[in-house]
């Protein structure tokens, strides 16, 4: 069976800016597949690329063995897509939204009304359908956007940032919700820069930074990859990075650390990779002691997501959240992504 | 969001196994093209039913035009205008159309507005038959529009004793909003396309409305306009729609051969003009064809 969702060497740059410079991935059938990366990575990028609301510079885009740049509108038919961000019109009702939306894809006369119904039981909007969706709460207006999305029954399901905004509760609905869509047999490609929804969610994953994938994987493949425990040691709230130099050199010189880093974003606290071992930490702080040098905190966990992205790239999905956030002007890129 | 955990029955849901996919999408003309036209007027629609507020403006607008124009040149001797009208029955075409003219040049912004809030992309997502029925939507609502406006002028107009035109001379009144409408409604939407936001396409607007209703016969006839103005005039498409309005309120004996415009080079008779619009319409729709296949592919 092809897959439902084949990327190769995908390219798009707007001006200087080199938005998807190399993805490439492919995602089974009836698979939950998430694109994690930090903000400004290229995900929304890829995902307008696939739904034909992008023209790629290159590259090769198929999903169920269809070419979306030689068969956009059989493409289309095959996609549901819900954006990173929620547009409705305000002023129609959210049945009425529905209802355009059943006559943009076509659905037969005859079955649209029994559809829309079953689709509001589905996502728990009944009660909220006949209000105009001006009313609605961001929760309200994310669901019926999924509603919207799925109306037509799609074979892939494209969600971008399907959670963000929302609180926890909601998040988990919208989560079940996914979950039980795959196992009925949807395939589901959405992106987060959440690392517990990738976790929570993904059967596989890839790792976006600047354009390319970085790590391709199921998560717990990817977190052996990266093997051994991640030690986060605070020598002081805010350490001086002459202390934090002096701490690193001592530290590597232990024979179970396999790596040490600074991490300047967090007060120039120290993040180790230590072979699995039960008395790390306590060595550690004894080092430390023996120098003089305070433990203001430290910790030992399993390597997460945020540890596979660290190890490719040298800093954490955080600092590249905050660096990138400072470079973009939503503004003339909205302007852009108007079509 | 409750927290009610949602129970989906998904077993209508499951899709990966129907592999059978039809690569002949519909077309132009097809029953889904209808069904996509017809659901994104009813959206339009819809919005003016909630707010009615520019429908109203719409039709108060020009009904006061009719008054105060009217009231403003009332000691005008009679037969200045031509023979033995008054300003006021000589005004009515000149407002029909250009009341057409402007709603239709408006086109162009609900549009513009869909781009800019990423409502469009839901449109574009979608497989349409063909992405013209975005296009055929907003002229079916703006003629709709038009229609009502019309009424209400030659309705208002014959209270005010403009008199009534004949059912046919009605008809040909309607033809001539229709045409107009269809295409100053294709260029507003080719706009709203290929301008950058609804700053711009608002500008453009305001720079063509007013001086395209001065230069033209609306308000005076040919013949009191210094020639340059006379040549411009005769080049306006809004003349071409306003004069024969105009000859079918006066005489009630107009024939697609009477004589309805004296431009500078040649005399225009009724059938002409009709074709002078048609031709505009042409050009206008094929002119913002190429414009709206690269935005609309
Ligand atoms: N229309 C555009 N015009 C110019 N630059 C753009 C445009 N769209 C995206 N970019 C740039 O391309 C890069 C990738 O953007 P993209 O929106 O794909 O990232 P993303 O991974 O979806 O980020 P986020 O998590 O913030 O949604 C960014 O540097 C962004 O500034
Ligand atoms: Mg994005």
């Amino acid at each position: 069976m092809a897959p439902a969702v084949l990327i190769q060497n995908l390219r798009k740059h707007y001006g200087q800016v080199e938005a998807v410079q190399d993805v490439s991935l492919q995602v089974e059938p009836g698979q939950i597949f998430g694109l994690l990366g930090p903000n400004g990575a290229g995900k929304t990028t890829t995902l307008r690329c696939l739904c034909t609301l992008t023209q790629p510079d290159s590259g090769k885009l198929e999903v169920a063995g269809v070419s979306v740049l030689k068969n956009p509108k059989a493409a289309r038919q095959l996609l549901g897509y819900v954006a990173q961000e929620v547009a409705l019109d305000k002023v129609l009702t959210g049945r009425e939204l529905l209802q355009l939306q059943a006559a943009l894809y076509h659905l037969p006369l005859g079955t649209i009304k029994e559809r829309i119904q079953a689709m509001l039981a589905l996502l728990d909007l009944e009660a909220y359908a006949d209000q105009k969706t001006g009313t609605y709460s961001g929760g309200l207006r994310k669901r019926l956007d999924l509603a919207a999305g799925l109306l037509h029954q799609p074979q892939i399901l494209v969600l971008d940032e399907p959670t963000v905004g929302l609180d926890i509760e909601s998040r988990k609905v919208i989560w079940d919700f996914l979950r039980q869509l795959r196992d009925s047999g949807t395939t589901v490609l959405l992106t987060s820069h959440y690392l517990e929804e990738i976790d929570a969610l993904a059967d596989r994953v890839a790792i976006v930074d600047r354009g390319k994938v970085i790590a391709e994987g199921t998560p717990s493949q990817l977190k052996d990859q990266v093997g051994g425990d991640r030690v986060t040691l605070r020598i002081r709230e805010f350490a001086p990075w002459e202390e934090a130099e002096k701490a690193k050199l001592l530290l590597q010189a232990l024979p179970f650390v396999e790596d040490v880093l600074i991490n300047t974003a967090q007060g120039n606290s120290l993040n180790l990779v230590v072979a699995s071992q039960s008395e790390a930490l306590a060595t550690i702080q004894q080092a430390l002691k023996e120098v003089g040098l305070p433990t203001f905190g430290i910790a030992q966990a399993r390597p997460s997501l945020d540890d596979v992205y660290l190890a490719a790239t040298g800093q954490t999905l955080m600092d590249a959240e905050v660096a990138a956030f400072s470079k973009r002007d939503p503004k003339a890129e909205r302007k852009q992504n108007m079509r | 969001m409750t927290t009610t955990p949602v129970k989906p029955d998904l077993s209508s849901q499951s899709l990966a196994g129907s592999p059978i996919l039809n690569l002949d999408t519909p077309g132009l003309l097809s029953k889904e093209f209808l069904q996509e036209t017809l659901a994104l007027a009813r959206r339009l629609f819809i919005q003016l039913q909630r707010r009615p507020s520019t429908l109203i403006a719409g039709i108060i607008q020009p009904l006061m035009w009719l008054v105060l124009f009217g009231a403003l040149f009332k000691n005008i001797p009679e037969g200045l205008f031509g023979t033995n009208q008054t300003y006021g029955q000589f005004l009515g075409a000149g407002v029909i159309v250009f009341t057409a003219f402007s709603g239709a040049l408006n086109a162009g912004l609900p549009v513009m507005f869909d781009r800019e809030f990423g409502f469009l992309n839901r449109l574009l997502v979608a497989p349409l038959a063909s992405r013209f029925s975005i296009v055929l939507a907003s002229a079916i609502f703006i003629a709709t529009l038009s229609l009502i406006q019309t009424a209400a002028i030659v309705a208002v107009s014959a209270l005010l004793g403009a008199g009534l035109p004949g059912l046919f001379g009605l008809g040909i009144v309607v033809s001539i909003v229709l045409l107009l409408v269809l295409g100053v409604t294709a260029l507003s939407l080719g706009l709203a396309f290929a301008l950058p936001g609804h700053i711009e396409l608002i500008a453009v607007i305001f720079v063509t409305n007013l001086p395209l209703l001065f230069a033209s016969t609306a308000l005076v006839p040919l013949s009191f306009m210094p020639t340059w103005l006379r040549v411009i005039a005769s080049l306006n498409p809004l003349s071409y729609a306003i004069e024969p309005i105009r000859y079918i309120y006066l005489h009630s004996d107009w024939s697609l051969g009477s004589i309805v415009l004296q431009a500078p080079w040649s005399s225009v008779t009724m059938g002409t003009a009709l074709l002078v619009l048609l031709g505009f319409d042409v050009l206008a729709l094929v002119s913002v064809q190429r414009l709206l296949r690269r935005s609309l592919a």
